[in-house]
């Protein structure tokens, strides 16, 4: 095995590994169980680092394991794995750090971090899987390895969110599998490949090509909350709250729009998607959750479930870039991957630290918190104006380039639906932006946690956010700089998009 | 060196060490463990020998004594016959290991269903791998006859009124069958003379005689595979007896009838089989998977819950008749097979930890049994993890066969029985998740004893296997089609 072949195999065993040896740790081993995390997660880092420069110059890493005489595992690194394997390892890292101070002293930690661990394997499995079995079979590992995570906390509330959780995404996922199937035996292999491998098919298979391409976006959908299937998040967020922040705003639903990504550029190809005119209604279903969901948060007290409604709306926004079918829009749909989740996971930290100190879960109850916890809601606001698409955070850059997209390719609907959006993000931010700083705070917290420290919160807890929150203002300030994710879709977009 | 390697009939140890060693365990009741280790040690190698034999030289055929067909015994080491002697040996090496821990020597009565295990097991092991290996009906019957009736005499070993009640259904049920069988068997000696599958899969013709044959014999083995509706002796008889006994019976005692009907349907009666009795078998298989699903989804008792999940599951097997037809008859043969595999250690490994939370709790009432973090949530996460095989999660074993199924459902143009496979799958993961929730309720109860290391650490390693075979599936699915009744290749693409 040459070091090509070993690299995307050594990516994903790097959170796997520390992952299994953790659930055999006892309970007390706190030092040795961080240690094995941030080993891990700094080393999956490092790693992909490492593929960076290679990837950028177009060379190629495949690893193959035969499963049965013509289907192999296939683990592939192309420049679009990368966008969301970057996303996920970097993530990771501050999860962890986050999650260890969140958990500190609770029970049951082993089991929880050996679940997060595998959770982020199945991830990094998703970004590198190269052909639509690979990706599947990582798919379902995830659905798997996350519903001991929502699960964790053993109430009966978290039980029914399993429950529901399980009964949505093992649906979607059968639903996918046996389309993959169908698809494996009209078209063979399912490589990702730019630009896409269907085009070639003889026109009479092109109904059900139709039908399969539904059958895939369904089965997608589910992770990808696309309303109607989105029910499962606002319940999941019963979880505790690094598992709400990675894998409710990064992991699982990104799962889902990575892998309608994969289906519409690498397996469909966007233009012959667009010629077998099976993007419209990609675009309809996704700008109907935009907005839908959008409004769904504008009624919720409960500040995650405001954030999953949130979730729902912002993620679809990938969808929608993806469904345009511009070289533009393109752009902004894939480079909110990776703005939604940074801007995202900070509002998750945040309100995790505001159920952690001060006993807070109500908006209504957040009226002056800026006094208690500044730098933490500093962080909130910045992520919470990201979300609305202010200039010049990350949010705007990709909202620039989906109005730019939309123009391009002549659907100025999708302008309304953006405009309709960004108000309506306004209408269920602005109002919490303005209780933090401007409203009086009460006489008492619902629980008051003794300062760290002189700290408002431990620094486990306070890094993350703030690190976070930075990279949302420097991903819109420097958003045209080398290596910036803006620049990598670019080249992907090239890529996909044949001239 | 390679020489003997390639030629000596490895295979033929597989059946006379565990034969040998029930002999002596029988004889020295206080020593009866050690002849059961020192076999559930060596026939896996043995196994294994032949394996790497059969993909090097090729498949073959050992005659015993010298006397060759019609008249002698032949044993037929092929793929589907290695992949049953695969399964035997994983889940026997385990139950073997598992077994020594179970049965404590400080009990009075333990004591004593130690002494009847061992000769007992080591019976039925050698007796199922005679029944793989055989290559004739008058063969299997005997070899069947073996096994049943070391079966039934295991499954009543814990003497309780609930175990004596279950084996004695398990005994006339099974009597039944046997009879039928015997009945078809004569038929065809009548007829042909000859008792060897080989020489008859070319002289048998498609006329009436056959075909009642063919049926005597198929109810027979239905009835002795439990297929639904005649699966009403399984669960009081896999759920009643001890769970090394239980791992036994739903791991590898059901596929030994199972092989036979493949080997009848596949190799000598296939232009008896028409398209309307394949599909009444696929119906009936269908009929399995959902109600033996449904069932388990209202069990109150863990040990129930598994044993009709073992019903269902063999549903999943019948749906090879169906389903092997044209171009996708070996992926659809391969996917079975494997799933036979699959299934085996899932199954028995599920079927172990049960036992070692029955042991720990004293009870397996499902309503009883929450408990995270402590001994039986551990002991849960095991159950779970048996459980992704068997529901036909990636990346396990069982994925991939169900994947070689839907594949051959989706060629051959069989949608029904697709949505059959992914509604038993919903099913199967609804059964599934009321154990494993469990795992994550806090419990109130007082702290439960550690089980002993021999109860914790075999079912989680064939669990393990069990998943694992999943991504180390190539080698045995091509092992499957060696020598096998249906030639062709694994098709996952029409050809256009």
């Amino acid at each position: 095995m040459s070091w090509r072949e070993a690299l995307p195999v050594l990516i994903v065993l790097s959170s796997l590994v520390p992952g299994l040896i953790i659930f055999t740790l006892p309970e007390d081993r706190r030092r040795l169980r961080t240690f094995l995390n941030m080993t891990g997660a700094v080393l999956k880092l490092s790693l992909v680092a490492l593929l960076f420069p290679f990837v950028y110059m177009g060379q190629s890493f495949v690893f193959r394991l035969p499963l049965l005489p013509g289907m192999d595992l296939v683990l592939h690194a192309d420049a679009l794995s990368l966008l969301f394997i970057v996303l996920s390892a970097f993530l990771w890292l501050v999860t962890t750090i986050y999650a260890v101070g969140y958990l500190e002293g609770s029970p049951h930690r082993s089991r929880f971090f050996g679940f997060f661990s595998l959770c982020v394997s199945s991830t990094t499995g998703i970004a590198l899987a190269g052909d639509l079995i690979s990706f599947i079979i990582f798919y379902e590992m995830l659905t798997i390895s996350t519903y001991p995570l929502v699960v964790h906390r053993g109430t009966p509330e978290a039980l029914r969110a399993g429950r529901i959780y399980l009964a949505y995404t093992l649906s979607g996922g059968i639903l996918l599998l046996v389309a993959t199937a169908w698809l494996r035996v009209i078209a063979g292999d399912l490589a990702f490949v730019a630009t896409g491998i269907l085009s070639v098919l003889d026109p009479s298979l092109y109904p059900s090509l139709t039908i399969i391409f539904l059958m895939l976006i369904l089965g997608l959908g589910v992770k990808a909350a696309l309303v109607p299937l989105h029910g499962w998040l606002p319940v999941a967020m019963v979880a505790p709250a690094p598992v709400s922040a990675l894998l409710h705003a990064v992991a699982v639903v990104k799962a889902g729009a990575f892998g309608i990504m994969r289906v519409v550029y690498d397996v469909y190809g966007i233009e012959f998607a667009a010629e077998l005119d099976l993007l419209r209604p990609l675009a309809l279903i996704a700008a109907l959750t935009v907005i839908y969901a959008s409004i769904r948060a504008l009624f919720q007290d409960d500040l995650k479930r405001r954030l999953a409604f949130s979730t729902i709306s912002q993620v679809s926004y990938i969808a929608l870039g993806i469904a345009v079918a511009g070289p533009l829009a393109t752009v902004g749909g894939l480079v909110h991957l990776v703005h939604q989740g940074m801007m995202k996971i900070t509002l998750f930290f945040c309100a995790g630290n505001l159920a952690e100190t001060l006993g807070i879960h109500k908006v209504s109850e957040m009226n002056g918190v800026g006094r208690r916890l500044p730098w933490t809601m500093a962080a909130f606001t910045v992520g919470a104006l990201g979300m609305i698409g202010l200039p010049p955070l990350a949010g705007f850059i990709s909202k620039w380039y989906l109005v730019l997209g939309s123009l391009e390719a002549g659907q100025n609907w999708v302008i309304v639906v953006l405009m309709l959006s960004t108000l309506l993000n306004a209408a269920y931010f602005l109002p919490i932006v303005y209780r933090i700083w401007f409203a009086a705070p009460p006489s008492s917290w619902p629980r008051n946690q003794a300062r760290v420290g002189g700290r408002e919160v431990s620094l486990l807890l306070l890094l993350p956010p703030l690190a976070t929150g930075l990279l949302v203002i420097l991903l819109g300030l420097l958003a045209d700089a080398p290596f910036s994710p803006l620049q990598w879709v670019q080249i992907i977009t090239a890529r996909e998009h044949v001239p | 060196m390679t020489g003997a390697l390639l030629t000596h009939p490895w295979s033929l140890w597989t059946i006379v060490i565990p034969l040998a060693a029930a002999c002596l365990s029988f004889l020295f009741p206080r020593r009866a463990p050690l002849p059961g280790i020192i076999t559930a040690l060596t026939v896996p190698l043995f196994v294994a020998t032949a394996v790497y034999q059969l993909l090097q030289a090729g498949p073959h055929t050992q005659v015993l004594g010298g006397w060759h067909a019609p008249l002698g015994i032949t044993l037929r080491t092929d793929g589907p016959a290695l992949i049953l002697l695969l399964t035997s040996g994983l889940v026997g090496l385990t139950v073997s290991l598992y077994a020594l821990g179970y049965f404590t020597t400080t009990d009075q009565q333990e004591r004593r269903q130690q002494r009847f295990f061992w000769p007992l097991w080591l019976l039925l092991w050698g007796a199922c791998n005679a029944l793989f290996l055989s290559g004739d009906l008058f063969n299997l019957y005997v070899t069947l006859e073996l096994v049943t009736l070391s079966s039934i005499a295991l499954a009543a070993l814990n003497g309780s009124s609930a175990a004596l009640d279950g084996a004695m259904r398990y005994l006339l049920a099974s009597l039944l069958g046997s009879l039928s069988y015997l009945l078809g068997v004569a038929l065809i000696y009548g007829a042909y003379s000859t008792v060897d599958l080989a020489l008859l899969g070319h002289i048998v013709h498609a006329d009436d005689l056959s075909r009642a044959a063919l049926a005597l014999m198929t109810v027979g083995l239905l009835v002795k595979t439990a297929l639904f509706p005649l699966h009403f002796w399984l669960p009081p008889a896999h759920a009643s007896a001890p769970a090394p006994v239980s791992a036994l019976l739903s791991g590898l005692v059901v596929k030994a009838p199972l092989l036979i009907l493949f080997r009848l349907w596949f190799e000598v009666f296939p232009a008896t089989a028409t398209a309307g009795i394949t599909h009444l078998l696929g119906i009936l298989g269908c009929g399995a998977i959902i109600w033996g699903s449904l069932m388990a989804l209202r069990q109150q008792r863990l040990k129930l819950l598994v044993a009709y999940s073992t019903v269902a599951q063999i549903g999943y097997f019948f749906l090879l008749f169906p389903l092997a037809r044209g171009e996708a008859a070996a992926t659809a043969w391969a996917g079975v097979l494997f799933l036979v595999l699959a299934h085996g250690c899932g199954k028995a490994a599920m079927f172990l930890v049960t036992g070692t939370i029955t042991r720990v709790a004293g009870h397996d009432r499902l309503s009883d049994l929450a408990g995270a973090g402590g001994m039986l949530g551990a002991r849960l996460l095991v159950f779970a993890l048996a459980a992704v095989t068997l529901v036909g999660l990636p990346p396990s074993s069982g994925f991939i066969a169900k994947w070689l199924m839907i594949n051959a459902a989706i060629v051959t143009g069989q949608w029904w029985y697709l949505a059959v496979i992914a509604l038993g799958t919903l099913l199967a993961s609804g059964y599934v998740l009321r154990v494993l929730s469990l795992a994550f309720i806090e419990s109130q109860a007082p702290a439960l004893p550690a089980a002993p290391r021999i109860l914790r650490w075999p079912p989680l390693a064939l669990a393990i296997v069990a998943l694992l075979l999943g991504l180390a599936s190539f080698h045995p699915v091509v092992l499957s089609l060696v020598d096998a009744p249906i030639s062709g290749i694994i098709l996952l693409e029409m050809v256009r």
